[in-house]
Parts: C-alpha cells; structure tokens; sequence
C-alpha cells in the first residue's frame, strides 16, 4: 500500500519534472507541454507500453494527461475490436467522455460562479 | 503541521538553490503529491464501490481530479502553486482543467456565449483536437493491421 503511494508519487513527479526540463529548456507554452504529453500517451498506448507502465505505476500515469491520451488510444483500439472501422471514430471519445464531459460541465460552472481574478 | 519559520527552514535545508534546480524540484514534488491524491481518490472509490473495475474507477478519479482542478482555479488556489509548481501543476490532469477553467473565468466579462464558451478551450483545445486526431488515426492503423493481417 505505502509502496504503491510511494511508486505513484516518484513516477508522477518525473514526469512532471521532465515536463519543467522541456519548459526550462525550450519556454514550450502549457498548451504545447500538455499537447506532448498527450502524445505520449497515445504512442505508448499504441504500442502497447502503457499498461506495464501503469501495472508499475498506477496513478503516476494516468493522472498525468498521458493517461487521457492512453484513454483516448485504448478506447480507439477497443471500438475497432467492438464495430470495425467505425470504432476507430466513436471508441475515443466514447472513452475519454467523462474527461471531457467534467471539463465541459466543471469549467461552465465555476466560470459562472466565480469572478475572474486579475492575472498577476 | 509545520509553522511558517520551521517550513521555511525546511525549505531552505532540502529545496536546490539554483533558481532552475527549484523549479524542477517544486515540479517533481507538486506532480509526485497531485498523482498520489489521484490513487487516494481511486483507492477510495474502490472502497466505496467493490464492484467498480477498472474503467469506472479511472472515469470517477478523473471527474474527481478535473472538478478538483476546476473549483481550485475558481478560488484562485490552482493559479497560486502553479506560480512555483510549473509543469507540475500543468501535467496532471487538475492542469488541464485550469487549461478550461481559466480562459473561462478569465473571458467572463465579454459575456456567456462569446465569452465563456468561445474561450473555454482557447488553451485546451489542442489538447482535444491532437488527442481525438492522434487516437482515431491509432484505431485506423489497428483496424487496418487487422485487415491486412
């Protein structure tokens, strides 16, 4: 159990601290840092890396947005699995609905509630 | 809990002195406890429902870990650690829900419509249009292995 915290807190963190390295070394923008890191997912997903990746490192990877770029390929490759061709359209973002949905729906919400704070 | 002299004698013995040295050490340090708070989440759902695989879980952690994100940056919290934590407040997935959230906020005053779900995904769009591109492309190269094969 500690292990596994332990496990997850140690991955989780280099991948973020490999996140800053390219931030430090490159000044990438958030949005590009979080467009390559989806990538990411999506190729180790692909390639079927991913999961022994995740049976190590449980949250680690997956909370990072490699899992949602994982999610997103996974759900590709169960659709075709699933309905052919078809499934390569609808199996991501079947998958990757409740990201997407919560962001939607979260985002709206505390958009409406909260007033925007003047960026420092 | 640590009060704010021992913390920051704490701070000083084991945080790097280079400005480059911190910013990767807050990275790692802020990535580490935002990915453990995710298992906590995931762990405690598994308690609450036996039955719940593996999808179930990792969809209820990540509306967790997104509305967490989300209500963070609407209280201003999210923006604060990530003036130090960097990538490590950008990377998990609370980072891509600050990616929503902030625009949103941030466009408010130009109105619901035009402001905030015009520029909700000014940031995070990328991040859907790559995403959802790049993983219909894996199913085509899936389906078309399958095909051939």
């Amino acid at each position: 159990m500690l292990l596994t915290y332990l496990k997850v807190f140690l991955v989780g963190g280099v991948v973020c601290l490999i996140g800053q390295l390219l931030i430090n070394l490159t000044k990438m923008t958030s949005a590009k840092i979080l467009v390559t890191f989806l990538l990411l997912g999506v190729l180790l997903e692909a390639v079927g890396i991913f999961d022994p990746i995740k049976e190590f490192a449980r949250a680690g990877i997956t909370i990072p947005i490699t899992g949602f770029g994982s999610t997103l390929a996974k759900g590709a490759i169960e659709g075709v699995k699933e309905e052919g061709l078809i499934g390569a359209l609808t199996g991501g973002m079947r998958a990757a609905a409740a990201g997407l949905s919560a962001a939607i729906v979260f985002g709206f919400l505390v958009s409406l509630v909260f007033k925007a704070r003047t960026k420092v | 809990m640590l009060s704010k002299t021992e913390y920051l004698e704490l701070d000083k013995k084991i945080a790097p002195k280079s400005k480059e040295g911190r910013t990767l050490f807050f990275a790692f340090v802020v990535g580490g406890v935002i990915c453990m708070i995710g298992q906590g989440v995931s762990d405690l759902f598994k308690l609450v429902i036996p039955a719940a695989d593996e999808k179930l879980l990792g969809e209820i952690t990540s509306t967790v870990m997104i509305f967490l994100g989300a209500i963070l940056t609407g209280f201003g919290i999210y923006d604060k650690i990530g003036k130090h934590a960097g990538a490590g407040s950008i990377v998990p997935i609370t980072g891509f829900a600050n990616s929503v959230v902030s625009p949103a906020m941030e466009y408010r005053s130009e109105g619901v419509v035009f402001g905030v779900m015009c520029k909700m995904f000014v940031i995070a769009g990328p991040i859907i249009v790559s995403g959802v591109a790049s993983s219909i492309l894996v199913g085509l190269i899936y389906w078309f292995v399958g095909v051939a094969a």
